[in-house]
């Protein structure tokens, strides 16, 4: 859009854009600088914002005293895990859905979709009930398996919004030329559907990581990733500001960098390509 | 292009995905459907027959369930409200030029990105604990009395985290939507003299109603089921139980599987409800 402005009404527009972003990323810039303070400094009246006895302390008494790293790895094990198992199933049937699609091909997405809007509370017991009798209550397996499958309708609608894109005749032009099934995947289809399924495993990769229903009915301690962990600090002991803001930002640190990476396959992504 | 050969590949192609999909839709919902009809008590001697409608009429009849839908359309109701109106203005707001937009940008869509308990914890204790919070200071730095959020204005405390973490979420699809607007028209309204205001309500409204009704049925499959939110904060007291939450009560800590089986049942008819719409608006998007 090119609409000429002046540069007064651009220098308020900047301010107040930058004002208004600030404020939205407050807490988190405050959960960021309060886990580099001492306790004391923490719950401090007034606050303070730059100017405190910088410390890493509260980090290295997280770690001490719940074993980080085991959560961390267990977060990692499950978000990466469902989504690659998740690609696994999903790339064939979304690339067979948009080249060779057939009159039922609509119905089958829409169905598809549908599951995603079952209420995870409506099949608590059954799921939890499956787990235990299969002795993987506390497993990451289960949570490796629930969460590919709450999040298998997106990855399917993601990499058939992409796949679709891709123009067929291209395909023909190929053949033409004789290019064999292979060749076809190997160096025309693969080159082209690469970042659409990056996109799709980025997306999907935040939206495990941050799941905390499951994770939270279905892990206890061995099993239980950093949504979980988190969950453990909602009955305080004493002074914990600066302890619980050291574990907070060790949780959301990964995938707020990743997220920042995925912000344009967004919108598409949770619309189910409705918006692009 | 597509020989019988090709079908047959296609079909074996979607058979992992569908058959996952149609086992996680049909296992789940029939165990539901089944323990919704029967006396299920784990801790009382698990299955105690047969118990008809006994579960349906006893869910809706107790003195937890009007309130329950009465919260639950609070807070759904509130989050929708709050993060469509300040998404519309915050899009329009980032859609002007400026300096810095794609660090704006990624300030205002952070929150989308913290987990549910993180963002739920430090809102509960580092803004809103009536002694230390950040909004205790503010409140006796203007001379007022700190409110008790979580015990007093549980609901509208709800509200506001997770309308901070949906905000991102509505502004950044309702941007999207204005930056395909057609710019030449906006121009033409602009050199005719039609005025801010009429230009918003004439040209921008109307082009942002399919993404605000994406928005608003989205959001709402996703706010229905809210749960880590109250867990972590009130823990379903002070009056912040949503049905999804109660459910959750009756299956996992009064341990009445049956009843809270058939109370499952009733939220995923809702769900359903809304569904539809979400459905029909992402279908036409195929054709």
């Amino acid at each position: 859009m090119a609409r000429s402005v002046t540069t007064q009404q651009k220098a308020i527009n900047t301010a107040l854009a930058w004002a208004v972003g600030l404020l939205i990323f407050f807490p988190i810039l405050w959960t960021i600088l309060t886990s580099f303070k001492t306790e004391g400094q923490a719950i401090s009246d007034p606050p303070v914002f730059l100017f405190f006895d910088w410390t890493l302390e509260n980090y290295r008494v997280v770690q001490e005293r719940s074993n980080y790293t085991n959560f961390l790895w267990n977060s990692i094990f499950i978000s990466v895990g469902s989504t690659l198992l998740g690609l696994l199933v999903a790339i064939p049937a979304a690339w067979s859905m948009a080249f060779t699609p057939s009159k039922r091909t609509k119905d089958i997405l829409m169905w598809m979709l549908s599951t995603k809007m079952l209420p995870a509370v409506g099949v608590l017991y059954p799921i939890y009930i499956g787990a235990a009798k299969m002795g993987l209550l506390d497993s990451r397996t289960a949570l490796v398996i629930v969460i590919m499958l709450i999040n298998l309708p997106i990855i399917i609608w993601m990499l058939y919004t992409y796949f679709r894109e891709i123009p067929g005749e291209i395909l023909e032009a190929a053949r033409m030329d004789g290019a064999s099934l292979k060749e076809e995947i190997v160096y025309i289809l693969t080159p082209m559907a690469v970042p659409g399924i990056a996109s799709t495993l980025l997306l999907n990769i935040i939206l495990a990581w941050n799941e905390a229903f499951w994770t939270i009915n279905l892990t206890v301690t061995k099993a239980a990733p950093l949504t979980a962990f988190i969950a453990s600090y909602s009955s305080p002991e004493g002074l914990f500001y600066a302890k619980l803001s050291a574990a907070s930002t060790m949780a959301i640190a990964p995938i707020l960098i990743m997220g920042w990476f995925s912000q344009k396959q967004l919108v598409r992504g949770l619309t189910f390509g409705a918006v692009k | 292009m597509a020989t019988q050969h090709s079908r047959s590949a296609a079909r074996i192609m979607m058979a992992p995905a569908v058959t996952l999909l149609l086992g996680w839709m049909l296992v789940p919902l029939i165990a539901t459907l089944y323990l919704s009809f029967r006396d299920y008590r784990p801790m009382r001697g698990g299955d105690l027959g047969f118990a008809g409608l006994e579960n349906y009429t006893r869910f809706i009849g107790s003195s937890s369930f009007w309130p329950s839908i009465l919260t639950t359309l609070i807070i759904v109701g509130g989050v929708l409200a709050i993060t469509i109106v300040f998404g519309v203005l915050l899009a329009l707001l980032l859609d002007r030029p400026m300096w810095g937009q794609g660090v704006v940008r990624i300030l205002v869509i952070a929150p989308f990105f913290v987990m549910p308990t993180v963002s739920a914890l430090v809102w509960k204790n580092m803004f809103m604990d009536p002694t230390n919070g950040l909004l205790a200071h503010l409140w006796r730095f203007f001379g007022a009395d700190p409110v008790v959020w979580m015990s007093e204005q549980s609901l509208l405390s709800i509200i506001i985290i997770v309308s901070w973490q949906w905000l991102p979420f509505a502004t950044l699809i309702l941007l999207t939507a204005i930056q395909s607007l057609d710019g030449e028209q906006l121009e033409a309204s602009e050199m005719d003299g039609a005025p801010t205001l009429a230009r918003f309500w004439y040209i921008i409204l109307p082009h942002l109603s399919r993404a605000i009704t994406i928005v608003l049925l989205i959001q709402t499959i996703f706010l229905l089921s809210i749960f880590a939110e109250i867990f972590v904060t009130t823990g379903g007291a002070f009056g912040t139980k949503t049905l999804t939450y109660l459910i959750f009560q009756r299956i996992s800590e009064s341990q009445a599987v049956g009843l809270g089986s058939a109370g499952g049942v009733y939220a995923i008819i809702l769900a359903n409800i809304v569904a539809i719409f979400l459905m029909r608006i992402v279908g036409k998007n195929l054709d």
